[in-house]
């Protein structure tokens, strides 16, 4: 199974859960006990088993591109290194 | 070049191309289609763009997107069409690209009818659409003026980025004179747009094209920049034409076709001894307030002669401040007044004269 | 030869046909997606420093501080002839109008219907969420009947206020328009479809062929007064029936650009 993780930036992030409701291993959580620089509780990645696979679907979803998205692929096919 | 007889509304059209006109939008509307016409036939020949669109709401709103690109381009309307150009007018002034519009115009309010008339002098000269903004407005009492103040109009629109509104009426589109063309400009080359226009973001920043100010404070701050812009208009561009004031006691002012008409009565009132004497504004925004108040200094009586209800009359009180008596002379719904009227009108303001003094 | 090492590479982040601002869009507004969309498919074209976007007056009226573009701000409505003007004076260009309902259907009816109807060569990105948004929520030309809004707080009603007007099923008459479709953005899968359609209306623009619409089924969660999660699935049970998903117009001469 392929790995990867999200990176949430919370300039962008409005809190509107659409990424937490789309997520296959439902990894996505809305961090109540912070805001945002707007005010809004971000989403983010809760993750301790590593089971992200950076299928980038919750990128697809978010309406404010704060979605980054990583996943570890062989060096050779690897489009934009990190 | 040699004088030939030209049509006002295809000498103006012409004359556009010759200035360098890249794109024509229009509406037909009487009585300036010919000049819509014209453009038809002479812009794709040239490569250029001509375009009949669906309204003038349309027409005025792709003038906007092809002045956006800073390419030279102009509309051409009769009054009910030019309102409908107003909100884009509007937006024009609002995002300052260069634009000119000539308005040939007819009888009105409403539907009205074909005839030359003066009416626009109040929705043209103060603005026409909603906001803080003011056209520069230039009016030609002949053909050849009609062409000289179009190929102006695109000088003066770049200069400023702003709206230049040739403001002329049915029979000034209508008559054939003699008058002499411009030479044929070179169209600015693509590569030579403004650095504001919209051309693509390649190697700098994105430009933008708007009239949104969502910030009060700021909004303001761009209207200050429109009053300043205005204040050197007014200072640079004021155009008028005199005729016999220098000994005059009587003034009559009138623009465009009136002004015209005006000439031939102040002349045959001279044979009758009457001192009489002719102000033509020309730049009716920035108006000669100037000029009219010093001519109400020297002069015992002032007579404004429009070919409507008593708009642009307004104007010279404002300037002639109640120095003396100014009375108007009127003629409307697409009547146009004749020298004979207009002279018995100065004969009345000389009797005015004796029994006062 | 083959590098087998595991590296970790970035798979998504924010297009670059995207400026840095934080929209002013509400959360969960699917106008967010369909900027993104437009700035991956101008991105992965190539085509960010010679494209000219028009912005509407709605909710999309500030995209010009959005996308990473030149950008013109129309009038209510006028986004076509302004877009027309744009092109025809500038044909290298590629030219999109980003239009909501009201601003498309209501105001702006007449100038779409010609700008189609002379196949002008632009792309118009129409955002369907069948109200006013920034307005505050009042009944746009495509509420759906009975639907309550501000200005229909009974629900539209048919017999006052007439019909939805379907503008892909209209364009798509017209012999200028060569690429009409709707698409929804109410999940990853219809997200993903229309993608490829803003793509391929792009491609239509660029070999020429003539007028494309990319109409988009999109949320108001704020003004239907749900989440956005619950706005998403409004769209499936009450626009899809209303306005059917699918390809209106795909001229023939339209050849497939090959995937994406």
């Amino acid at each position: 199974m392929a790995k990867g993780r999200i990176v949430v930036n919370e300039l962008y992030c409005k809190g509107c859960e659409l990424c937490t409701s789309v997520c296959p291993k439902d990894l996505i959580q809305i961090a109540v006990d912070r805001f945002t620089p707007k005010g809004y509780h971000p989403a983010e990645l809760v993750d301790p088993e590593g089971a992200c696979t950076g299928c980038a679907i919750c990128s697809i979803i978010c309406p404010d591109a704060a979605i980054t998205v990583y996943r570890w692929v062989p060096a050779d096919k690897v489009k934009i290194k990190v | 070049m040699a004088k030939e007889l030209l049509k006002g509304n295809v000498a103006f059209a012409e004359a556009a191309i010759r200035a360098g006109c890249e794109a024509y939008f229009g509406y037909p509307i009487t009585p300036q289609t010919e000049a819509l016409e014209h453009m038809s036939k002479r812009m794709p020949e040239l490569g250029r763009v001509f375009l009949q669109a669906e309204s003038e709401v349309a027409a005025i709103n792709m003038v906007y997107g092809a002045a956006s690109a800073g390419v030279r381009v102009m509309s051409s309307s009769s009054s009910p069409g030019v309102s409908l150009m107003m909100e884009g007018l509007s937006y024009i002034a609002g995002s300052e690209v260069p634009v000119v519009l000539v308005d040939i115009m007819r009888g009105g309010p409403g539907l009205g009818n074909i005839a030359p008339s003066q009416g626009d002098y109040n929705q043209i000269v103060k603005g026409g659409g909603h906001g803080d903004y003011r056209p520069i407005v230039l009016a030609p009492a002949t053909v050849q003026e009609l062409i000289d103040l179009t190929v102006e109009a695109f000088d003066l629109a770049e200069k400023y980025r702003c709206v230049v509104i040739v403001l002329a009426d049915g029979s000034l589109g209508q008559m054939m004179e003699p008058a002499e063309l411009p030479p044929m400009q070179v169209v600015r080359p693509v590569d030579k747009r403004p650095d504001w226009a919209l051309t693509g973001a390649k190697g700098r920043d994105p430009n933008v094209i708007t009239s949104i100010y969502i910030d009060p404070a700021i909004e303001e701050v761009f209207n200050r920049k429109l009053m300043a812009k205005q204040a050197e208009i007014e200072v640079n561009e004021i155009r008028y034409r005199e005729v016999l004031l220098d000994d005059a006691e009587i003034a009559v002012v009138a623009f465009g076709t009136a002004g015209r008409i005006v000439q031939s009565a102040v002349k045959a009132a001279r044979e009758e001894g009457i001192r009489v004497g002719l102000l033509r504004p020309i730049s009716l925004y920035p108006y000669p307030f100037e000029r009219v108040h010093r001519l109400a200094e020297q002069v015992q009586a002032i007579m404004v002669v429009e070919m409507n209800g008593g708009q642009m009359v307004n104007d010279v009180r404002m300037a002639v401040e109640g120095l003396v008596p100014v009375s108007f002379y009127g003629r409307m719904g697409g009547m146009v007044p004749l020298p004979d009227e207009v002279l018995e009108e100065i004969r009345k303001v000389q009797a005015s004269i004796d029994v006062a003094g | 030869m083959t590098n087998k090492e595991l590296v970790e590479s970035l798979i998504y982040t924010k297009p670059e046909g995207l400026t840095s601002a934080v929209t002013h869009y509400c959360p969960g507004c699917t106008h967010g997606i369909a900027h993104r969309l437009l700035a991956e498919v101008i991105d992965e074209m190539g085509v960010r420093e010679e494209t000219i976007g028009i912005a509407p007056v709605g909710c999309a009226v500030f995209a010009y501080d959005y996308f990473n573009m030149d950008f013109a701000e129309a009038a209510h409505g006028r986004a076509p002839a302004m877009a027309t003007g744009l092109k025809r004076v500038s044909p290298d260009k590629v030219v999109f109008t980003y239009q909501g309902d009201g601003d498309l259907a209501s105001i702006g009816a007449g100038e779409i219907l010609h700008a189609a109807g002379r196949g002008e060569n632009i792309t118009v990105i129409f955002i369907n969420n069948a109200i006013y948004g920034m307005t505050g929520g009042q009944m746009a030309p495509t509420t759906l009947p009975g639907q309550r809004t501000t200005s229909t707080p009974l629900g539209r009603d048919v017999e006052m206020h007439g019909f939805p007007l379907r503008m892909c099923e209209i364009l798509s008459q017209l012999d200028g328009a060569v690429y009409v479709v709707r698409r929804s953005l109410h999940n990853v899968a219809n997200i993903r479809k229309a993608k490829k359609a803003i793509r391929q209306a792009f491609e239509v623009q660029r070999q020429g062929l003539g007028f494309s619409m990319v109409e988009l089924l999109s949320s108001c969660p704020t003004n239907w007064g749900m989440s956005a999660a619950e706005a998403l699935n409004w769209i499936e049970e009450h626009m899809l029936p209303a306005y059917p998903l699918g390809d209106y117009k795909v001229s023939p001469a339209i050849s497939k650009h090959g995937g994406n």
